[in-house]
């Protein structure tokens, strides 16, 4: 038995969302603690067994200071996983199983904060090394233009229309609105789509995701231990971090890939590894959280993850197949980062958690399994699959 | 070239200062590891096929295909505000490495991937060349 059916994810835990800049009552760390001792208050445990803590995406708090401010006994385990962005959120999870798994330490917190109006916003130029000589220069700026060369790559090769990006965002939108917690909750037709504002052709404002402050956090202990805490425990059936080859050579860490590896989000060996330690494969799946920064490489992320078939994704989409409650794979059920909140995905990771344990406002009905995936077109990649126990 | 240049300028540093400095000079450089080979762009210490630390810069053709492309409708800098939406274009040169510029001589609307260009250079300052590219003339492959 791999690490990680070991492991299982205990509880969960959520600041209020809200738009972003619009937290500034209380900062960005109180907001986090609030976190993370609603994930120990919602397991149902003892705040003082958190004796090992993860993050990923240059999260600003460190451990000791959380250990801190909530008066934790021990610190047995620290660890971060590399690379801004979320592709390093399952990654986190994945190292909290393995520390717990190891013995190194019983219960690990994985958390994220972002309040966007205290530090930087996201989503809009920074310099970076190297794009500042070969990218800025000519404009290209920001992470919604360096998807959409990819996703239009995507669109030359196989056809895909952008009436597929709408069914995402109109998808994942119509879940939001059946969520309190979410932070776009209006209602998102097909039209209102296509009338929005360009942002990077061919992305629409409706296709980049939302812009938040808020934090989450998210426990894992043993299999054993699970057993007497109070949910239903989440299982990790898997876990997997993964970059092609050539990923990462170049500016933007998305251009000098394999040839045939571009229309991609550099994910079919983060799949191989996931299903392989899984012992199931895509079909077997209940229901999904597919990290979507923008609607395009949730297309992209269907065929990585062999949910359909490569060039496929867009029609997969437009059939209906990623909405609740009939859709083949109900996808993004509390909305996604595009409608519920933009946390680098760790309230991916907490939908999924929700739909194990039968609590989604979008349940999909006797949900066993859930795809959770972290990043977008980016070098550093992560999923999980989760499994009710 | 003009005194009020308003878009980002390259920053130099030591790996990339011969590539501006052939910009400069109407000429399009990437380097070309001395043990397998390889071309590749932008400039690196060691050669990630071989792990060789030897490379020339080599001259290419300036020639390559339109990889991908997109258009940008935001501003961040004022000097990109007369031409948005603008493209920006991914180029796979005949010689191997993708590289992002822009197209020029050709409307947003008639762009396509695989689109035979040409590198085109652009004196935008007296310090810095841009790399940039046109379709290549009729006839031209």
């Amino acid at each position: 038995m791999s690490f990680a059916d070991r492991t299982a994810i205990v509880g969960i835990g959520e600041s209020r969302y809200g738009k972003r800049a619009s937290i500034l009552d209380i900062s960005e760390f109180a907001l986090l603690c609030q976190a993370i001792k609603a994930a120990a208050d919602d397991a149902g445990m003892d705040i003082e067994d958190i004796d090992g803590f993860c993050s990923f995406g240059d999260e600003r708090h460190e451990p000791v200071r959380v250990q801190q401010a909530l008066g934790l006994p021990r610190l047995r385990f620290s660890n971060m996983v590399w690379g801004a962005g979320g592709g390093g959120c399952s990654g986190a999870v994945m190292n909290a199983a393995l520390a717990v798994h190891a013995g190194i330490c019983n219960s690990v917190v994985v958390y994220r904060s972002l309040c966007q109006g205290q530090y930087q916003r996201f989503g809009q130029y920074r310099p970076r090394p190297i794009g500042g000589s070969h990218m800025a220069p000519f404009g290209l700026l920001t992470p919604a233009q360096f998807v959409a060369l990819t996703f239009r790559r995507h669109m030359h090769l196989y056809g895909t229309s952008t009436d597929a990006l709408a069914e995402v965002a109109v998808a994942f939108r119509s879940h939001a609105q059946r969520n309190p917690r979410a932070v776009a909750r209006s209602p998102l037709t097909y039209e209102d789509h296509q009338a929005s504002r360009l942002i990077a052709d061919p992305f629409r404002l409706f296709d980049c995701c939302l812009e938040t402050d808020g934090a989450c956090a998210i426990i894992v202990t043993s299999r054993e231990r699970a057993r007497n805490l109070r949910h239903v425990p989440t299982r990790i059936l898997a876990a997997a971090q993964a970059s092609n080859p050539g990923w990462g050579l170049g500016p933007s860490g998305s251009h000098n890939m394999a040839i045939d590896d571009y229309a991609t989000v550099n994910s079919r060996e983060l799949a191989k590894a996931l299903f392989g330690m899984a012992g199931i494969t895509p079909s077997d799946l209940d229901v999904a959280q597919i990290y979507d920064a923008f609607t395009g490489v949730v297309i992209m992320a269907l065929e990585d993850f062999g949910i359909c078939g490569r060039g496929e994704g867009g029609p997969f989409a437009q059939a209906g197949n990623l909405r609740w409650p009939h859709g083949a794979l109900p996808s993004n059920t509390a909305g996604g980062l595009l409608s519920e909140a933009y946390l680098h995905g760790l309230n991916l990771v907490i939908e999924g958690v929700r739909q194990m344990r039968g609590d989604s406002t979008a349940q999909v009905d006797n949900a066993q399994t859930c795809l959770v995936t972290s990043g977008g077109a980016q070098a550093h990649k992560s999923a999980l699959i989760l499994a009710r126990d | 070239m003009s005194e009020t240049y308003n878009k980002p300028l390259p920053r130099l540093s030591a790996a990339n200062q011969p590539f501006l400095d052939a910009a400069r000079e109407g000429r399009l450089v990437v380097q070309k590891c001395q043990s397998c080979g390889k071309a590749r762009f932008p400039a690196a210490s060691i050669c990630s096929n071989c792990l060789s630390p030897d490379a020339e810069w080599i001259d290419t053709s300036g020639k390559g295909t339109v990889w991908s492309f997109c258009f940008f409708h935001r501003q961040y800098f004022k000097g990109f505000e007369a031409e948005i939406p603008y493209n920006v274009v991914l180029v796979q040169l005949d010689e191997g490495p993708r590289l992002y510029s822009n197209l020029l001589g050709v409307a947003n609307e008639d762009i396509r991937a695989g689109m035979r260009v040409r590198a085109h250079f652009e004196a935008v300052t007296a310090e810095a060349t841009l790399v940039k590219f046109m379709p290549l003339n009729e006839g031209e492959e």
